[in-house]
C-alpha cells in the first residue's frame, strides 16, 4: 500500500517559491531518502507532510487519505532534526510525555516505554535526566520519541547528525528495526553516502522540484553518469591533459570517463604510454551519490 | 588589543535591539515616571499631590466652619465635608462614622473631626477641654501631621490673636505630634491623633509592604516562566508538541495553569515566611489571602503569556519583562504608596492590574474589609486573566501552520 502520496504540492512564502509542484509517493515499509541543497524545500515539504505548513496548492496523503492542515495524524511519526527532548526530565519520562500527546496512556504507554529504553539501549538510564546524556543517547531517544505510538509512516530529519560513527550504526540498527515491522521511513540527510547505503530509493529536490527520484543506477542514468571514472596516477606531473582527459591532482593524475571498460581502458592506456606517460595507479569507479548530486544540483553554494 | 575588545563590545551593542532598549529605553522610562510621580504638578507640600481630608464638624457653629474655611483656602489640601450625594441623593454633612469608616477604606488616608466644644476651647488651656480628633492611615506617615499642623495654624488665625507670625506646615505639623494627645500650652487647640489601622500588630507595616513586593515579584516570576514558550520554540520542542496535533489552545491554557500554580505557591511561601519571620497575621487572613493570590497569581500568568508570545527571544522578553513589571509596579504601587501620586496618576494605575491586585491585597491584610469588598478587585483581575489569555492566543498565532 501507498504509505505517502504527495500531488503537486505547491508552497510560496511571500515572493520565495519553497513548493512548485513536488510530487512524490511512497511505499509502506520502503526507505526513501529525500535529499537536496540547503533551501531545496526538503523542510517544507516535511512540515507540510506534519501538518505544519499550510499547502497553497496540491495534497498531502497517508495510506490514501488526503489530510487537511492541523488534521490528526496518528500514523505519522516525526522525528525532527534538534534533539527536541525536555532535558530536565528522564529518559523515561520524556517518553511518556511524548507517547501521552501521541494518544497513548496508562499500561500500553508504560509498556511502550519499556520497549523504547530497551531499543534505545537507554534502559539503565532511564531515570537519568536527559540533559546529563551524550550527543548519541539524546539523538536515539530523539528517535524514539517519535516511533514511540508505532506510526506506519516517520519522517525522520537528519537523524544521524553530529553523532559519531558508532551511533549512527546503531541508529540505521534501530531504523532497519522499524523496516522489519513494515513501517514506512522518509528520511532527509546531507550524509550522501548514508542515504546511498541505506535508501531503497533517492529523491533530489532542487527550486520545490523533484528533480530525479529512483534506485542509485536510476538516478545516474537520469544524471547521465552511466559511465565509468578512470582515474589514473602519473609517475610525473604534466602540465596539459592530453585529449580526452581531464587534469587532477595539480597534472600528478588524470581521469576520463568509459563505458566500456573492457573494451577502451587498454586503449587510454597504451594512449598515455605513447605520450611517454607512466601510470602509478589506477581506478575505476562508478558515479557516486555525490557525483550524481553534484551533476543535477549544481556546485554553487546555497545559502 | 583592549582598544578593539571594546570596540567590539560596542558594535555589539549597536545591532543588538534588545540591549538597546535595556540601556536606554528602560532608564529613560523610568525618569519619566518617577518625574511625573514627584514632579511639581502635585502642587502640595509633598510635591506630589494635595492631602485629601474628611472632615466631620459635630460642632456646627461659626468657629468650626471658619476653620474648616480655613483649611479649604489651604492649597495643600483637598477638604472633603459632605457625601456626594448619591447615598442619600442629597450631600449630607460627614458623621464621625462616615469619617472613620473612609479612612478604613482607603478613601481618604486622613479625617478631621470637630466635637461638639470645640468652638470655646481654643486658647482656653483647661485641662477638660474639646479635643480635635485627627483619624489616619499609618500608611502615610505625612498626612496626619500636615492636618493637625494647619489646624493649629488656623485656630490661632482665628483668634485674631496672631497675625502672620504663625508656624509653617512643617514647624506645624511636627508639633501636632504622633499617636496620642498633643499637648502643649503654646499651642492654641488640643488635638488628639488616633491611628485606625494597622494598630493591633508589632509590625503593621509589614502587612502593607508584602502586598507590593507580592505582586511585583510574581510579575518577574510569570514573566519568567513564560519564557519557557521561547526556549522550547528554540529547542524544536514546540514544533514537536504541535505536530502530535495537541493545539495551541490547549498548549497556552496548560502554560497558563502551571504558572498560576506556580504562583499561588510562590506568593503562599513568601507570606508563610512572613508570618513566621515578620508576625504577618496570615493565618487570620487565610479566605482573603487565598482569594487574592489565585486571583493575582491568574492574571499575572497570563501576563507573562503576553510577554512571552509577544517576543522572538529571551533578550527581547527580558527587556520588555523589565520595561513593563518596572513600569506597572512604579505607578501602579508596589514601590511607594499610591497616595503619593497625583490623583490622576492615582486614576490611571488602574490601567495595570497590578494595581487591582494591590488593592485587593491591602484590603485583606492592612485595611481588614469583609471579604465582599474584594469583588471589584476579583472582578478585575479574572478580566484582565480573561483579555490577557485572548491576546496571547492572538499571539501565539504565529507558531501554529503556516
Amino acid at each position: 500500500m501507498v504509505a505517502l502520496q504527495i500531488r503537486e504540492a505547491r508552497k510560496s512564502f511571500g515572493s520565495t517559491c519553497a513548493l512548485a509542484g513536488l510530487s512524490l509517493a511512497l511505499d509502506g515499509g520502503e526507505m526513501l531518502g529525500l535529499l537536496g541543497p540547503n533551501g531545496a524545500g526538503k523542510t517544507t515539504l516535511i512540515r507540510a507532510i506534519a501538518g505544519r505548513v499550510r499547502l497553497d496548492g496540491g495534497s498531502v496523503a497517508l495510506f490514501g487519505q488526503v489530510l487537511a492542515t492541523g488534521q490528526r495524524r496518528p500514523a505519522l511519526g516525526v522525528v525532527p532534526q534538534e534533539n527536541a527532548l525536555y532535558p530536565l526530565l528522564t529518559a523515561r519520562e520524556n517518553l511518556e510525555a511524548f507517547g501521552r500527546m501521541n494518544g497513548l496512556t496508562g499500561k500500553r504507554l508504560r509498556e511502550r516505554a519499556s520497549w523504547a529504553l530497551e531499543w534505545t539501549g537507554l534502559a539503565e538510564r532511564a531515570k537519568s535526566p536527559v540533559r546529563e546524556f551524550s550527543g548519541g543517547m539524546k539523538r536515539r531517544l530523539n528517535l524514539a520519541c517519535g516511533v514511540l505510538h508505532e506510526p506506519k509512516l516517520v519522517l525522520l530529519d537528519e537523524p544521524t547528525v553530529a553523532v559519531d560513527p558508532q551511533s549512527r550504526e546503531l541508529i540505521y540498527d534501530m531504523l532497519g528495526a522499524l523496516r522489519a515491522t513494515g513501517t514506512a521511513l522518509l528520511l532527509t540527510t546531507h550524509y550522501l553516502e548514508e542515504a546511498e547505503a541505506r535508501c531503497e530509493r533517492i529523491v533530489i529536490v532542487d527550486h520545490g522540484h523533484a528533480i530525479a527520484s529512483g534506485t542509485l543506477s536510476e538516478l545516474v542514468r537520469q544524471a547521465g553518469l552511466s559511465g565509468r571514472r578512470v582515474r589514473l596516477s602519473l609517475d610525473r606531473a604534466v602540465s596539459r591533459a592530453p585529449e580526452g582527459f581531464t587534469l587532477e591532482n595539480a597534472g600528478a593524475a588524470l581521469s576520463a570517463t568509459i563505458s566500456d571498460v573492457a573494451g577502451e581502458l587498454p586503449g587510454l592506456l597504451a594512449r598515455l604510454t605513447a605520450l611517454g606517460l607512466g601510470v602509478r595507479d589506477l581506478e575505476v569507479r562508478s558515479a557516486s551519490l555525490q557525483t550524481v548530486f553534484l551533476a543535477l544540483t549544481g556546485k554553487e553554494l546555497r545559502e | 588589543m583592549i582598544g578593539m575588545l571594546i570596540a567590539n563590545s560596542w558594535k555589539q551593542l549597536r545591532r543588538d535591539r534588545g540591549a538597546q532598549v535595556l540601556a536606554f529605553v528602560v532608564p529613560i522610562a523610568f525618569f519619566s515616571i518617577f518625574a511625573v510621580i514627584f514632579g511639581p504638578k502635585g502642587n502640595s507640600v509633598t510635591g506630589t499631590s494635595r492631602v485629601v481630608v474628611a472632615v466631620a464638624d459635630e460642632s456646627v457653629t461659626e468657629r468650626s466652619r471658619a476653620l474648616i474655611a480655613a483649611l479649604q483656602a489651604d492649597s495643600s489640601l483637598r477638604v472633603l465635608t459632605h457625601t456626594r450625594g448619591q447615598k442619600p441623593r442629597v450631600p449630607a454633612p460627614f458623621t464621625r462614622a462616615i469619617v472613620e469608616d473612609m479612612v478604613k477604606t482607603g478613601d481618604v488616608s486622613v479625617a478631621l473631626v470637630l466635637p461638639a466644644g470645640i468652638d470655646t476651647s481654643i486658647m482656653s488651656f483647661t485641662a477638660d477641654r474639646a479635643r480635635a480628633l485627627v483619624l489616619y492611615d499609618p500608611s502615610d506617615p505625612v498626612a496626619s501631621r500636615v492636618v493637625g499642623g494647619l489646624l493649629q495654624r488656623a485656630a490661632l488665625r482665628s483668634t485674631g490673636l496672631l497675625g502672620r507670625s504663625v508656624p509653617d506646615t512643617a514647624e506645624a505639623g511636627a508639633a501636632s505630634g504622633d499617636d496620642g494627645e498633643a499637648e502643649s500650652l503654646l499651642l492654641p487647640l488640643r488635638i488628639e491623633s488616633r491611628a485606625l489601622l494597622g494598630t493591633k500588630r508589632d509590625n503593621p507595616m509589614v502587612a502593607f509592604y508584602a502586598a507590593g513586593v507580592a505582586v511585583m515579584f510574581i510579575m518577574f516570576s510569570a514573566a519568567s516562566a513564560g519564557g519557557v514558550l521561547i526556549e522550547e520554540t528554540e529547542s524544536g520542542t514546540l514544533e514537536r508538541v504541535l505536530t502530535t496535533g495537541l493545539g495551541m489552545g490547549k498548549l497556552l491554557v496548560a502554560k497558563w495553569l502551571y504558572i498560576t500554580s506556580l504562583g499561588v505557591l510562590q506568593i503562599t511561601v513568601m507570606f508563610t515566611w512572613g508570618m513566621l519571620v515578620f508576625h504577618l497575621p496570615l493565618l487570620e487572613h487565610l479566605a482573603g489571602f487565598a482569594i487574592m493570590t489565585v486571583c493575582t497569581a491568574s492574571a499575572a500568568a497570563a501576563f507573562g503569556l503576553v510577554l512571552a508570545t509577544l517576543s522572538r527571544t529571551r533578550q527581547q522578553l527580558s527587556g520588555l519583562a523589565n520595561l513593563l513589571v518596572l513600569s506597572l509596579n512604579a505607578i501602579g504601587g508596589s514601590m511607594f504608596p499610591r497616595f503619593l501620586m497625583s490623583e490622576s496618576l492615582q486614576k490611571f494605575s488602574l490601567v495595570g492590574f497590578n494595581a487591582w491586585a494591590l488593592d485587593g491585597y491591602l484590603k485583606v491584610f492592612w485595611r481588614e474589609q469583609p471579604l465582599a469588598s474584594l469583588v471589584p478587585q476579583v472582578a478585575m483581575l479574572l478580566g484582565f486573566s480573561a483579555l490577557f489569555l485572548v491576546l496571547a492566543r492572538q499571539l501565539a498565532r504565529r507558531w501554529e501552520a503556516v
